[in-house]
């Protein structure tokens, strides 16, 4: 039989989406059911003085109008669960709707239930809010001036935390350096748009005291425990149901208030809920990611071997502590300073920083895009400042593949890696120097073309939870698993984590019918119901197949031993005298005397003939929780042709090699990959989340924020190297968030690059031709480029 | 105040009694139970929407449910007339060549791709990638479904064999 692991098979997920029979929330209904509509303030900073809902109350079909004074001694508030130690980090209470202060333009004021949607929304027009504005603060270099508006009186300078990262020495090396280079970066905000918004219905049972939430969400596990904690109701009487989930990319990890307030009033009238964001709300009341402003150096040896790397870095957090926030700038960024190099001393500063603006949390990358572009863009400029070839220099600097494990100068331990081998592969793949030759043929013309190198090394597969506890990570990061097999030998396997678009349902299966010898369509993977999952903590930070995928592996291990200690004794033989063969167990020599995993699952089930000992049933469970977190790594390769005319970026190849260890089924992980690149992509060409100095969001909408189109975007060569993991027992890691993590750098590099001639060093994303074509023009004032005509 | 209005969807018509200010995605959804027609966005953006108006792709978040009546209303539930087991060639594609993830664009991509496909039988990449810009995906990076596009083509219209 052959082996499922690493055949590229179609997904099992597929036919339910592509006949539009898939099942997300807001394609549920219940009997009776209401729906809730949320008043959002206009203001990005105010006092709430007076809310009036009389009107609103009386208008047709409406049931209900809550304030943040109706509710704030009941429910709330939102928590933000990740109390990043060490840092001085302030956490300023989020209540559920405002009652005192609205501090970002979306933040919850009322909410209305009525018995439609469009209801709903009318009585919302009917509600008077008057507000008392106070100046805004967007950037969160600005927020932390003297001066600056004050968002918590219990915050100074809006300065959330102050965390520091150092290993070595960093200010020797920078004080006996033989080259320096810096740089200001701006990581623009950006919007995570998952095509389907959130959505919530919650249904409440005064009979059993049961609240059920069908929500969308990454993590439903996280989610119930956190709803137990805000509507003070036992965990136990909480179930959660996230159904199909139409993409998250991190901004689906976080507990929102408008999930909980549904909740809320699903409890007091006895009737369900629901609640659907529309886009435009999405855009403000659904965390944005990135959002740094970071001051960044590097110092080396005129040899172009790397000594020393600092940071300053302003994250901003937007006005209040997501669920995830704190981590996501430090532990998961500022740890990943040392990239894929040897980097001897290190020393980063992140200050977290409040500003009047939409919560800022993991978006995909979560904190790995923002250090890997600053790692790759520093070493573009050291290897301009001397003279060296970019490739040729990281190729120096990279960790050798006899170092791993290996530890970097900021405490973690590297699992695994051949970095030079994917780098090799890329070149190769590009003809990297018969493309220096074209660039220079085509500099003579006038022409701009230019290859951007990047070499990535990303922290995944989250991870032991011993760590998470040090890190103050709220929860635990081990993933568990039920494999049920019945009677007729099918196969059902129940996992905490809720993957929602990555191929679990598909790969897991894959996994267990190795394990089983039994065909795919016999294995079910279910996935997203606290009610019937085992505890798990969700799906992001590429860690679901390497430790919820490990989990699966452990359990079907479990039931095959017994399966095993079952064929010994039917067959009355000893289990050393077994061997296992296309889904069977015979003895060795007698291959005629066997037992398949039907048969024994039959038996095991019926339990008519069990060894003594031997509990009925044919199941198990397994919790894993890995010694390490994962390090997927790889070369990317960018060609691009900026036109001199426009500053237009044209994107000419990319060519994508990753090392995510074996892969289960090679197809999802192309198209992991391809995915991944397109929104690093997007965000290094021309996405950008944009406030206005008033804290108005001026990209409120999908005309306004440019999501990549498929016109806009190139096909992306992948090729891989395999370099298993030592941490689980798939030798897997992540490829989930690679390509977004790579792909902005790469980008950047490569048009940098392209306009090296007129002395062009940097530019920050998004690389819009407006602003590439005023940094043309400004350095051709300034006498840059021989080249131009 | 509600008026009544006839629509024919997938085949079956219907009698409903809708604000004058319904759109045809919310009748779908919520009147009609055909939940498989997506809503993204609200500024007709990211074609989760998008249903056939007598064979052609329109958003269905941009028709009123009043303008439908005296059209034929085609869903994905009623693609390849809505036969339960059997995937029209654009389905069977898409699913081959992995051009879908999260699935929750799928069902617009699909109607829009049969448009395509109606009108421009053999389409260049560059064609594909105009023709679906108006449907957004967040998930695949759209070259799974360019490729998925392409395939069925080919699977639609067999290149006629070499004399």
């Amino acid at each position: 039989m052959t082996t499922l692991f690493g055949s590229g098979i179609k997904r099992r997920e597929d036919p339910r989406f592509l006949t539009g029979r898939g099942s997300f929330v807001d394609d549920l209904k219940l009997p009776g059911l209401t729906y809730a509509a949320i008043l959002r303030s206009p203001h990005a900073h105010a006092r709430l003085k007076r809310v009036e809902t009389a009107a609103a109350k009386a208008a047709p079909e409406v049931l209900a109008v809550y304030t943040g004074q109706d509710i704030k001694d009941k429910a709330g508030p939102v928590p933000c669960a990740w109390n990043v130690p060490n840092c001085d980090l302030k956490i300023p209470a989020h209540p559920l709707l405002a009652w005192e202060k609205v501090r970002y333009v979306g933040d919850g004021v009322a909410m209305v239930v009525a018995t439609s949607r469009a209801a709903a929304r009318d009585a919302l027009e009917l509600i008077e809010a008057d507000y008392e504005p106070l100046p805004a603060v967007v950037s969160p270099e600005a927020a932390t001036r003297p001066g600056a508006p004050a968002l918590h009186p219990e915050v100074p300078n809006n300065i959330a935390f102050t965390w520091v990262v150092s290993g070595g020495d960093a200010e020797a090396a920078f004080r006996s350096a033989e080259v320096k280079v810096s740089q200001r970066i701006v990581q623009q905000r950006l919007l995570p748009n998952a095509m389907e918004a959130r959505a919530a219905i919650a249904s409440w049972n005064p009979g059993t005291g049961q609240l059920t939430l069908w929500s969308s969400s990454q993590n439903p596990h996280i989610h119930r425990f956190l709803c137990s904690v805000m509507l003070k109701l036992p965990e136990h009487k909480i179930r959660v149901i996230s159904p199909d989930v139409g993409g998250g990319f991190g901004s689906k990890i976080p507990v929102y208030a408008d999930e909980v307030l549904a909740c809320f009033a699903a409890m007091a009238l006895g009737r369900p809920v629901k609640w659907t964001e529309d886009r435009s709300e999405n855009y403000q009341a659904t965390i944005h990611g990135r959002d740094h402003v970071q001051y960044v150096e590097l110092c080396g040896t005129k040899e172009g071997k790397i000594t020393g790397l600092r940071t300053r870095v302003y994250a901003g957090l937007g006005a209040y502590a997501s669920t995830a926030g704190p981590g996501v700038p430090t532990i998961l960024h500022g740890l990943m300073y040392s990239g894929a190099y040897t980097i001897p001393n290190i020393h980063g500063t992140v200050y977290g920083v409040y500003t009047t603006t939409t919560p800022v949390d993991a978006y995909r990358g979560a904190g790995r895009p923002e250090a890997t572009f600053l790692i790759e863009r520093l070493v573009d400029l050291y290897a301009r400042e001397i003279g060296t070839d970019p490739a040729e220099l990281r190729r120096k600097n990279l960790i050798p593949r006899d170092k791993f494990p290996y530890t970097v100068a900021t405490g973690i331990s590297y699992d695994s890696g051949n970095y030079e081998a994917a780098l090799d592969k890329a070149l190769g793949l590009l003809d990297y120097k018969s493309f220096r030759t074209e660039q220079a043929r085509a500099r003579t013309g006038g022409r701009y073309l230019g290859v951007g190198v990047v070499c990535y090394t990303e922290i995944c597969g989250l991870g032991p939870s011993q760590v998470a506890g040090a890190v103050g990570f709220g929860g635990g990061l081990y993933e568990s698993a039920i494999v049920r097999v019945y009677p007729t030998g099918v196969v059902r396997v129940y996992v905490g984590s809720r993957p929602h678009g990555q191929g679990e349902e598909t790969t897991f299966a894959q996994i267990v019918a190795d394990e089983f010898g039994v065909p795919i369509e016999t294995v079910e993977i279910v996935a997203g119901d606290t009610e019937s999952t085992p505890q798990g903590w969700g799906t992001y930070g590429s860690r679901t197949t390497a430790v919820s995928g490990s989990a699966v592996k452990l359990a079907a291990g479990r039931v095959k031993e017994k399966v095993k200690k079952l064929a010994a004794h039917l067959l009355e033989a000893s289990e050393g005298d077994l061997e296992w063969n296309d889904g069977r167990f015979s003895v060795k020599g007698s291959p005629d005397q066997g037992k398949s995993f039907g048969e024994l699952a039959l038996m095991a089930n019926v339990a008519w003939n069990m060894p003594a000992g031997m509990e009925p049933g044919l199941e198990a469970s397994a919790f894993f929780d890995p010694s390490n977190f994962v390090f997927p790594y790889g070369t990317h390769l960018s060609t691009v042709e900026v036109d001199a005319e426009t500053g237009e970026v044209k994107v000419l190849r990319y060519i994508a090699v990753d090392d995510c260890g074996p892969q289960i089924n090679p197809m999802i992980v192309r198209g992991q990959v391809q995915g991944g690149v397109v929104q690093g992509l997007g965000e290094a060409l021309q996405e950008m989340a944009v406030y206005d100095e008033q804290g108005q969001l001026l990209t409120g909408t999908m005309m306004d924020y440019a999501v990549p189109r498929a016109s806009q975007m190139p096909a992306i060569e992948t090729a891989h190297t395999v370099t298993p993991s030592p941490v689980n027992p798939l030798g897997v890691k992540g490829i989930g968030e690679a390509g977004t993590i790579a792909s902005a750098a790469c980008l950047v590099n490569a048009v940098c690059d392209a306009l090296a001639p007129l002395g062009i060093k940097h530019i920050d994303k998004p690389l819009t031709p407006a602003r590439v074509w005023a940094a043309m023009q400004a350095a051709r004032a300034a006498g840059g480029g021989g080249g131009t005509r | 105040m509600k008026r009544s209005v006839t629509l024919s969807v997938n085949g079956t018509s219907h009698t409903l009694e809708v604000e004058p200010r319904t759109l045809l995605v919310h009748a779908l959804r919520d009147d009609l139970n055909l939940t498989g027609t997506h809503i993204g966005c609200d500024t007709s953006q990211c074609g989760a929407c998008t249903v056939h108006l007598d064979g052609k792709a329109v958003k269905s978040c941009t028709v009123l449910a009043v303008q439908a009546e005296g059209h034929e209303v085609t869903t994905i539930e009623g693609l390849n007339g809505g036969s339960p087991g059997e995937l029209h060639p654009i389905q069977t594609a898409f699913w081959e060549k992995h051009g879908l993830q999260c699935g929750f664009c799928t069902p617009g991509l699909i109607m829009c791709a049969v448009d395509l496909l109606a009108s421009n039988p053999r389409p260049s990449e560059d064609d594909i990638r105009h023709a679906i810009e108006g449907n957004l995906c967040r998930c695949t990076g759209y070259q799974h479904i360019v490729e998925a596009i392409r395939a069925a083509a080919d699977a639609m219209r067999p290149i006629p064999a070499q004399a």
